[in-house]
């Protein structure tokens, strides 16, 4: 396969910060929230977490809420609309009766939320009864049918975009199972029909209609009664559907703060086996570290956004310049120039592909051979046929032989030796925790490793070794701090979630700043069982002995050398400093006659840094002595 | 500036059988000088030859002995006459004896610094150690080493010993060569010596340490194992990425004439309104902005600062888990080393105890870490246990960052078991592959692994200071073509690759590639230019069983029917319907007339039909009605007679009032239609 010039010099790391990838997702979504506000969602209450009784109303309206305030972070670009149903007042595009859609000023119906909108959200329960109200909107002897109306609202929202770049979903929180149960005879049938003819023609469009049914604590909603045929439930998922509804609900409100990325090919590279036997394969980065949100410098005056230009200046001409093309490197009393040809063509050492160099046991892979994230790697059939078989052939081998490959990267920012490492498909329950491919992983070079275990060596008497008995009581503290199922990512970066947290709080006005829990820290209580205070005693008594203090016992390190010398020093500057009279040397200026090493008596004794010219040194002085 | 300047004493064996690794000496040690050129102008440098005819020493001329050992260069400080002094490198015809070689480079050290330097004084010594030291008239010769080691230990040398076998050397009395080893290892163990073994040029280039860092703690404090136990450690970073030197801007505006020109660019930022260009805001002036959606929230780093995450300085063990709970991909940065609190037995003995059980019981820990106090965020990671192989080295562990649940991109990937047959290997190419993986073997037991990361060069570095080297001489010298040595570094081994060839051509054989036809070159390019597409596209390649019902929006030339009965039934709007009747008759029409010899009137007559049928569906009969009337007005004039005929046998003929309501044609108008109109065309 011949090489792309273009492909060499692709940007092969993607940059989390970008906002161009962001733009550009491909996959949006587009949700209406539907929320019955009968005066049933007002008058049924459940109890909630911290045992008081909550409405359904607020259960819905807290539960949207909370899912905006994520949304907002994590895919922003996607859209939503609020739209009410069972209403007094009505504010839709097509004056329907009975339904009203939420909105905020310099905002369209269906829009990415704002913080405006959050906000008003957030006080929309004290307004609702005056703005909005609630209101039966389905009585018998008359044809209005809010239900009907609010799917006809949601339905002309989400014609907005096409169904292929966006998922359009609609959200009915309701608590009322029987929605036509006032009505009797024709009437009845006749609505039930319209309704769900209604349902299956946005169906028909690529809507999804999701249900999330609020139960009452002595009645379950009883999904069967209509809903199972507006949403389309049969057989078996009619058993599973409430528990998993409720389990939805409260996905709703947990979810974590995450910035969202949608799937994406890195880059498209060849991997060379052997006599010209290339294979084709997309990488893709599973795992980068994520960073808070790319900032915009704004001016603090007037807050609007401000641009950044950079000019280059000749230094002794102080000429304005273009971006100059030439680089220079002092070498050997004299400036080497280098042009930026020049420097890409020596990192140039390899083609920008996998260059495979053979095999080695995984027991050859050490902990420290790790520089950066690792790549993950899929085959793909696109433009070279069979590059999924022998992919999968020699993932097979490598993980039956537990070895890994060698290959050499030869990206344009830096060319290095990677180590490739098989992975299995691994699923457990809840889908695919680990995808079938192969983790590139990038190798140090030699003078990327330091041997710092080693400067500290004691050569007289050899290291201290533990002895069976200490490994024995190190076993067992080991057997009781054991964390079973531990997961890589199972925790939340607090730093990352404060950050999160706080800029809700500031971008919404609000009070105070929730706390945010930080699941990084120990398990106090765990550590504190009797068996494990017991295991630690006991391994602290095998290799510390009786009677040991941490602190007090410093060794013969350099830490405690440098400290003591440091004090004495400072003793001794205290002494010196105490002989010269400071305000009147300072007062009639003659500070300068002194010596560097006199004035830093005074900076000494006083903890003062004792950098800097004399001069410097000088003022430090005087500023300290207030003059 | 001086303080941390280094004493270097280089000790090359050029006797007879180094001949073959002269080469590669040459190049490392002028890497090694170019290196100190750039980050350590003021590192002083001396070169010991042995092995030579000749004898030029000082301690010969003081005390006798000492013979075939030439003092190349003083210590001095290192300058470009040293690189070149290199490429001369003389080739002596004795056996040398390393052991005199050391004591002179002791010598010149201890003579040069006396007692000063300390730590900063380093022997380098490369050799094959094939030929025997002599005997001394004191003592053994492991007498002799251990005087000599605790003279290096005294005054803070260290040394490290690059040993040269394999098949760079050839054979040689293997008795000799165990007690060469055995001596040199006493160096190891008694003073602060490393001695490492290298079977390949490549390897000899990576083994001799270019870079010279003096290594910081990023963290010293305790190591928490719960409230009641603590343990004094160290941390160090185990492995940085040496970067590519950052080359300053060069302007070529002053003129020539200008001797004192600095040729420096200096880079200048203004910060101006995005509204307004013309009005510049001062740097102080300018306030962090984050996005919150589409809008973006100003806040001051004062702000920040009182606000943010501020967790206590602290290194927390969480607990232990298996080694199998964490994947090496999950690995996010470069390592961190602890070491026990140096001269702190009890920490040592501590970590040792926690190591070893940690190993033996194939656990890890997980550790919490915020190194300084202030730092804003909290580094989660594992600790897997590193036991030491020298005696006078302690235990320690090796630290790596895992990731945060932010950071993890749940991507999901079709299973291989749902791929079609043809893309899963057959039970002969699997072996064809177990082969390849077990015969391309970098590792093999006999040999010293090869491309190990720890002697391994970086090739673009070495690279870039040969071609340094070379512009410097010569300025309008061309980027050298990468090293030959270094080559086994980005292609696979000739070599190796000769050696298995019968694997790696079954291998070949077993499997075949081919390119995508359907693929032009065009449509290549514009697939790689367009990524936002991506995720269509590898749902393409990856998935390809799973076809996406797609909406219709136009009628094609290969299912016109299917199209149009497609486009009728969508329901997302009311225009599709008058769209596709409108399509159809256009498609219908430019059949029918593009049809010269009949071919197409098969076609066109299956879509009339289809609109027909369309038409009735949804009561538009006007629209077909009149469009036959249309047909048949042009197929008379065009004399597309037979064309209308064919329409009969059909029961094509206009829609009744009886098929849709609004149709202004009865029954019998219908069924004469035709009629009326053949009896016209007679």
């Amino acid at each position: 396969m011949e090489l792309d010039p273009d492909d060499i010099f692709k940007d092969d790391e993607d940059d989390p910060d970008s906002e161009f990838y962001q733009q550009r997702e491909s996959s949006k979504e587009f949700v209406v929230y539907l929320v019955d506000a009968s005066p049933k969602m007002f008058s049924s209450t459940c109890p909630s977490e911290d045992g008081k009784e909550e409405t359904h109303f607020h259960i819905a309206i807290s539960c949207i809420a909370q899912s905006l305030k994520t949304q907002i972070i994590n895919r922003s670009y996607d859209e939503v609309a609020i739209c009410f149903f069972n209403t007094r007042e009505k504010k839709n595009l097509q004056d329907l009766n009975g339904a009203f859609v939420f909105n905020v000023a310099e905002r369209e119906y269906l829009d990415r939320p704002t913080a405006r909108l959050i906000k008003d959200f957030d006080g929309i329960e004290e307004s609702f009864t005056k703005d909005i109200g609630s209101q039966y909107g389905i009585v018998s002897g008359s044809r209005e049918n809010s239900l009907y109306n609010s799917l006809w609202i949601a339905q002309a929202l989400l014609r907005k975009g096409s169904a292929k770049t966006a998922d359009k979903r609609i959200l009915l929180f309701t608590n009322e199972d029987d929605p036509f149960g006032s009505i009797k005879g024709v009437a009845k049938a006749d609505m039930t029909r319209t309704t769900l003819q209604r349902a299956k023609d946005a169906q028909d469009l690529g809507i999804s209609i999701e249900l999330l049914p609020l139960s009452q604590s002595d009645e379950e909603f009883n999904v069967s009664l209509f809903y199972s045929d507006l949403i389309g439930l049969e057989g078996d998922e009619l058993a599973q559907f409430m528990p998993s509804a409720g389990q939805k609900l409260q996905d709703m409100k947990d979810q974590l703060r995450k910035r969202m990325f949608t799937k994406r090919i890195v880059r498209r590279i060849t991997l060379s086996i052997a006599n010209g036997l290339s294979i084709e394969l997309n990488t893709y980065a599973l795992i980068r570290p994520t960073l808070p949100g790319a900032i915009t410098w704004l001016d603090s005056v007037t807050n609007r956004p401000l641009k950044t230009e950079r000019s280059f200046i000749c230094a002794d001409t102080g000429a304005l310049m273009q971006e100059p093309a030439k680089r220079y490197q002092p070498y050997k009393n004299d400036s080497i120039m280098l042009s930026v040809e020049e420097l890409s063509e020596i990192k140039r050492v390899s083609t920008g592909h996998l260059h495979l160099l053979g095999f080695k046991p995984l027991s050859c892979l050490k902990d420290y051979h790790n520089l950066r994230p690792s790549t993950f790697i899929f085959p793909s059939d696109k433009e070279v046929i069979g590059s999924t078989c022998i992919f999968i052939a020699l993932l097979r081998s490598m993980v039956n032989l537990k070895r890994f490959a060698v290959a050499f990267y030869g990206s344009s920012s830096r060319p290095q030796l990677v180590a490739l490492v098989a992975q299995d498909e691994i699923i457990s329950a809840g889908g695919q925790v680990e995808p079938p491919g192969m983790h590139m992983i990038y190798l140090p070079y030699s003078d990327d490793v330091r041997h710092v275990e080693e400067i500290h060596s004691d050569t007289n008497a050899g290291a201290p070794r533990a002895a069976d008995d200490h490994i024995k009581k190190a076993a067992a503290l080991i057997k009781r701090i054991d964390l079973k199922d531990f997961s890589v990512f199972q925790f939340a970066n607090p730093g990352l979630q404060r950050h999160y947290a706080v800029l809700q709080a500031l971008a919404l006005d609000e009070d105070d700043i929730p706390e945010i829990n930080d699941e990084t820290l120990p398990d106090e209580e765990g550590m504190a069982r009797p068996g494990v205070v017991k295991a630690v005693e006991e391994f602290k008594l095998s290799v510390y002995g009786e009677n040991y203090d941490e602190e007090s016992d410093m060794g013969n390190g350099k830490a405690s050398d440098a400290s003591k010398k440091r004090k004495t020093a400072a003793e001794n500057a205290a002494k010196e400093s105490a002989s010269y009279n400071w305000p009147d040397l300072a007062d009639n200026g003659q500070l300068k006659d002194l010596t560097v090493t006199e004035l830093k008596y005074y900076l000494t004794a006083h903890n003062l840094p004792v950098t800097g010219k004399k001069e410097v040194l000088i003022s430090r002085i005087l500023t300290h002595l207030g003059k | 500036m001086a303080r941390n300047k280094e004493g270097l004493v280089l000790l090359l064996d050029v006797g007879p059988t180094m001949y073959s690794v002269l080469p590669e000496i040459k190049k490392v040690c002028s890497m090694l000088i170019q290196k100190k050129l750039i980050y350590g102008k003021f590192d002083e440098v001396g070169v010991v030859v042995f092995g030579t005819q000749e004898t030029d020493n000082e301690l010969t001329k003081e005390v006798g002995g000492y013979e075939h050992v030439v003092v190349l260069r003083n210590i001095k400080v290192v300058d470009g006459d040293l690189v070149d002094a290199f490429q001369e490198l003389p080739r002596g015809n004795f056996d040398g004896d390393y052991l005199d070689a050391i004591v002179v480079g002791m010598d010149m050290l201890i003579k040069k610094y006396q007692a000063t330097n300390k730590g900063k004084k380093r022997l380098c010594l490369i050799t094959n150690a094939l030929c025997p030291i002599k005997d001394s008239c004191e003592g053994t010769k492991e007498d002799q080493v251990n005087t000599i080691a605790a003279q290096m230990s005294a005054h803070g040398m260290k040394m490290e010993s690059v040993i040269v076998r394999g098949r760079l050397c050839g054979g040689g009395d293997q008795r000799i060569m165990a007690e060469n080893d055995r001596l040199l290892n006493l160096f190891s163990e008694k003073t602060s010596a490393r001695a490492v073994y290298v079977e390949s040029p490549t390897a000899l280039l990576g083994a001799v340490k270019t870079r010279n860092i003096s290594p910081v703690t990023i963290f010293r404090g305790d190591l928490e194992l719960g409230s009641k136990m603590k343990i004094k450690v160290w941390v160090y970073k185990k492995t940085s990425e040496e970067k590519f030197p950052t080359l300053k801007k060069y302007s070529d505006k002053a003129p020539p004439s200008d001797r004192f020109a600095t040729h420096e660019v200096k880079v200048d930022y203004e910060y101006k309104s995005v509204e307004d260009p013309n009005k510049v805001v001062p740097p102080e002036q300018r306030i962090k902005g984050y996005r919150y959606g589409p809008q973006v929230v100003p806040i001051s780093s004062a702000e920040w600062d009182a606000v943010k995450f501020k967790p206590e300085k602290s290194v927390k063990l969480l607990g232990f888990t298996d080694a199998s709970n964490i994947m090496r991909h999950y690995y996010m940065k470069d390592v961190n080393v602890f070491i026990p609190e140096p001269g702190n037995a009890r920490a040592a003995l501590a970590v040792s105890a926690l190591a070893r059980a940690m190993k033996e019981m194939n656990k890890v820990a997980i550790l919490r870490c915020v190194w300084r106090q202030g730092q804003g965020s909290v580094v989660v990671g594992v600790l897997t246990p590193n036991i030491s192989e020298k005696d006078s080295t302690p235990d320690s562990f090796y630290f790596n960052v895992l990731p945060f649940a932010e950071d993890v991109r749940e991507f999901q990937f079709p299973s291989f078991s749902s791929f079609p047959a043809s893309w899963q290997p057959n039970e002969q190419q699997q072996e064809a592959a177990d082969n390849l993986v077990k015969m391309l073997d970098l590792a093999p037991s006999a040999k010293q692994e090869a491309l190990l990361p720890d002697f391994t060069p970086n090739p673009v570095l070495e690279r870039f200071y040969r071609h340094l080297e070379l512009k410097s001489k010569h300025p309008d010298a061309a980027v050298p073509p990468l090293d030959e040595t270094l080559k086994t570094i980005t292609e696979a081994d000739p070599d190796l690759l000769s050696e298995k060839k019968d694997v790696i051509d079954a291998f070949y054989n077993s499997f075949e590639l081919k390119e995508n036809p359907r693929l032009k070159k065009s449509s290549k390019r514009l697939l790689e230019k367009k990524p936002s597409g991506s995720d269509e596209d590898c749902q393409d390649t990856t998935n390809a069983l799973a076809v996406k019902p797609v909406k219709v929006e136009k009628i094609g030339d290969s299912s016109p029917v299917q199209d149009f009965e497609a486009m009728m039934s969508r329901r997302d709007s009311p225009d599709w319907v008058s769209k596709a009747i409108q399509d159809m008759k256009n498609k219908i029409y430019s059949l029918v007339e593009n049809s010269y010899d009949g071919g197409n009137h098969g076609k066109a007559l299956e879509c009339l039909l289809a609109l027909r049928k369309g038409c009735i569906l949804e009561q538009e009969p006007k629209q077909f009605n009149d469009f036959l009337h249309h047909l048949f007005n042009v197929s008379q004039e065009k004399k597309l007679r037979n064309f209308c005929e064919s329409l009969i046998p059909r029961g094509l003929t206009l829609i009744s009032k009886s098929e849709a309501i609004d149709s202004e044609v009865t029954d019998d108008e219908a069924r004469n239609f035709l009629v009326k109109k053949e009896l016209k065309f007679e």
